[in-house]
């Protein structure tokens, strides 16, 4: 019997998060009693921090490194490195949303980071899978994570329904997603993507095998038409967790796909097109319907539909060009839109069973009172309308550039016609903050408090810098893109 | 005689099909829920019988099919327990009548 | 004789899963749902994997299905109109996709998998030793990101089933 060698260097980042949770699950017995809930709270989301902190140095001193794998299931590619770096970012910026958001509603605060960073473990995990087993049950651990996080917040009755859609829905996507994988086991007898490439008939069960693992995929990302649940989960979850699920969910599983149609490389022709308008579809949707709500986190929501839409884009526009350009995009994706969420979940009404919603209104005549926030927001929000010089301008210049030279034109128009009509909602917003004054209507949390207040200040650094640096850091996804594709 | 591979295809999916109507029609969350385990048994059966017929040296299929079990199970105990969370604030597990959230 | 078997397996099964999905009572569905699950398990033995047929009566048939009776249970009778509101819209959209679902498979494996396919391998390779063996060598890796899951599964169960106490009275305490 040969027990097998592991290489345990390959999953660092990952074995830092996972004894981190366990060290979090731990810490509520330390000193359990004596210290007040906000103190043991912050405690607690410090040592998080440090072990996400701890991680991402692990994956950037991997940076560069030759792939090396566990049995072929899980690699450590520049790919999956950045893919952590996307993933533990937007996990440190919603822990420091949840540092003071947190104690306002619950006292169960080791159960919400250890679930919280385990949630983490799962999106890393299923970044770097190359085989299907693995790929499964990390989606299962973040999708279920993600379930329960969403909800959290106990008293509040949106919370739970968000969470029985998510998770009634995101069940339902994962028979799917299993039918397709049983599909092409069926087909190639692997469940190791590179024999599925190698073995795959390219007849009807590699296809119908594809299409149901991307109708998995499709409920992950927010695709329409599976597209259903994102906006009430976005609206009913803890805003910390939207802001950090709808970006670490969309890099985690933007990868998978990615790694998935590489094995399917045999019928890309094929796929490419349904892409394109599953793309096209998601965009316009995503905007369209973000046009006529009311509510701030519902708006963010559909806009973050849009957003997978553009991304898919760049999927479609195939590994090189496209891949380097979905990277860019997530780590834009992750400043802009955490940044925006953590505005948002300033101006949300404190309220234990009410949903405390922010509505538009809320913004009003935000200028007046907080110049520097609503300067902020800003930018945040142009930045998601794509407004140069911004990161999210240069995100979708990239993607809408490897669209145009993988032969995709029309494409590309529809992406700009709708970063268009988004722009209607990011300025309606923009400009109730500055050209209107503050009335009954208008509500702002304060005092800001440091850790949101630092959440707030690195994702505009982020958006800013971006953009500034928008070439150099797109030729260094790219050189990852391109080691991925020519593997 | 043996049973070909083909019939065992069918049963999976006419079973995965079932549970499929149970998800969309059905509008109690328990109801909902065993029609979603209605669909990852059928997906099992897939599993063993492609295990069987296709590439019987190596267990593959058969490890598939137990973590396909594990995630059943641990989606079944978070589910349930979150059914019941809910039930205990709203009377209520009929998801049409769970909506505070739309637009 | 394995075929009237599996045939007979096969309609129990699948008058399990039209319980299951059309009895009124909930307790008829979970119980059409152990029917399911036990007649599943027995198609395990017929494709020689033993230990997985057993792990289906313990797991599905003995713990999920508890578990479902339990919450059936415990929510009570007054789960309300249980098959009430199913909408005679919905119903037929449902079963217009699941029918082209199940026609679109089927014609395809029929069309692909040449219908005489028979087993070939050893008998014993559905045995504990041989699941074990590749459980824990060769997909060693998932085994322990399935603990993990459990991990979450049982955080998740203690996080959610927990008696809600709202916020303010816990903390005058």
């Amino acid at each position: 019997m040969n027990l097998p060698h592991i290489d345990f260097s390959v999953i660092t980042p990952e074995l830092i998060v996972i004894a981190t949770a366990l060290v979090v699950m731990l810490a509520e017995f330390v000193g359990a009693h004596a210290t007040p809930s906000p103190t043991r709270s912050h405690r607690i989301a410090l040592i998080a921090l440090l072990g996400l902190v701890l991680a991402a140095l692990a994956a950037v001193a991997g940076l560069g490194r030759a792939a090396t794998d566990i049995q072929g299931m899980l690699v450590a590619d520049d790919l999956g490195r950045y893919l952590e770096l996307v993933v533990l970012l937007a996990a440190a910026l919603g822990l420091l949303l949840a540092w003071d958001y947190l104690p306002q509603f619950t006292k169960m605060h080791s159960e919400y980071y250890a679930l919280y960073l385990l949630a983490v473990v799962g999106m890393m995990f299923m970044g770097k899978s190359t085989e299907l087993i693995t790929l499964f049950v990390s989606l299962e651990i973040l999708s279920v994570a993600l379930y329960v996080l969403t909800g959290f917040h106990r008293g509040q009755l949106a919370a739970g329904e968000a969470a029985l859609k998510y998770f009634l829905l995101g069940a339902f996507s994962s028979a799917f997603f299993i039918y397709g994988a049983a599909l092409l086991y069926g087909d190639t007898g692997s469940t190791h993507l590179v024999d599925i490439a190698a073995r795959a008939s390219g007849g009807f069960l590699t296809l119908a095998g594809l299409a149901l693992l991307l109708v998995g995929f499709g409920f992950k990302l927010a695709v329409v038409p599976f597209h259903m649940w994102t906006p009430d989960v976005y609206q009913g979850a803890p805003t910390p967790v939207t802001a950090f699920m709808s970006v670490g969910t969309k890099a985690a599983a933007f990868v998978a796909l990615f790694r998935v149609l590489q094995a399917a490389g045999v019928s890309y022709a094929t796929w490419s097109l349904v892409l394109a308008l599953l793309a096209t579809l998601t965009m316009t949707w995503g905007n369209l319907a973000a046009l006529r709500q009311s509510s701030l986190k519902r708006m963010l929501a559909y806009s973050s539909i849009a957003h997978a839409g553009y991304m898919l884009i760049g999927v479609t526009a195939g590994m090189q060009l496209g891949l380097s350009a979905v990277l860019f995009y997530l780590f834009a994706y992750a400043f802009m839109n955490i940044g925006a969420f953590a505005v948002v979940s300033l101006l949300e009404r404190p309220g234990y069973h009410a949903t405390q919603d922010a509505t538009i209104d809320a913004a009003r005549g935000l200028f007046a009172r907080k110049p520097l926030l609503a300067v902020v927001m800003a930018i945040f929000l142009l930045s998601l309308a794509g407004v140069p010089p911004l990161a999210g301008f240069f995100g979708k210049l990239y993607l809408f550039n490897a669209a145009v030279q993988s032969g995709w034109i029309w494409l590309a128009i529809v992406g700009m016609i709708n970063s268009v009509v988004s722009a209607y909602y990011y300025l309606r917003v923009t400009v109730l903050m500055f050209m209107t004054e503050a009335d009954e209507t208008s509500f702002l949390r304060s005092p800001l408090s440091n850790a949101t207040g630092l959440a707030i200040a690195v994702a505009m650094v982020g958006t800013l810098l971006l953009g500034i640096f928008a070439g150099p850091w797109l030729q260094q996804l790219g050189q990852a893109a391109l080691a991925f594709a020519g593997s | 005689m043996a049973i070909p591979l083909s019939w065992y295809l069918i049963v999976a999916a006419a079973l995965f099909c079932i549970g499929f109507y149970g998800v969309l029609a059905r509008r109690n969350a328990v109801a909902i829920l065993m029609g979603v385990e209605l669909m990852l048994n059928a997906v099992n059966i897939n599993f063993l019988a492609f295990w069987r017929y296709v590439r019987p040296e190596e267990p593959l299929g058969q490890v598939f099919a137990i973590f396909v079990l594990a995630v059943a199970a641990a989606e079944a105990a978070v589910g349930l327990a979150l059914i019941i969370s809910i039930y205990r604030t709203r009377k209520t597990i009929n998801i049409d009548n769970i909506d505070l959230l739309r637009g | 004789m394995t075929l009237i078997l599996f045939a007979f397996l096969a309609l129990i099964a699948l008058a399990g899963g039209l319980g299951v999905v059309l009895s009124r009572n909930p307790v008829h569905s979970a119980l059409s749902l152990l029917l399911n699950f036990a007649s599943i398990a027995v198609i395990y033995f017929l494709l020689h994997a033993q230990f997985l047929g057993v792990v289906q009566v313990i797991v599905y048939a003995g713990a999920i299905v508890v578990l479902f009776l339990f919450v059936v249970m415990l929510i009570g009778g007054n789960i309300g109109p249980y098959r009430h509101g199913s909408r005679t819209v919905t119903s037929v959209i449902a079963v217009g996709l699941a029918a082209a679902f199940l026609a679109l498979v089927v014609w395809s494996v029929v069309q692909v998998l040449p219908m005489s396919a028979t087993p070939v391998g050893a008998p014993d390779a559905g045995s504990v030793q041989a699941v074990g063996m590749a459980l824990y060598t060769d997909y060693l890796v998932p085994f322990e990101l399935a603990s993990l899951l459990l991990l979450v599964g049982m955080l998740g169960g203690v996080v959610l089933a927990r008696r809600y106490q709202p916020f303010a009275e816990d903390e005058t305490q």
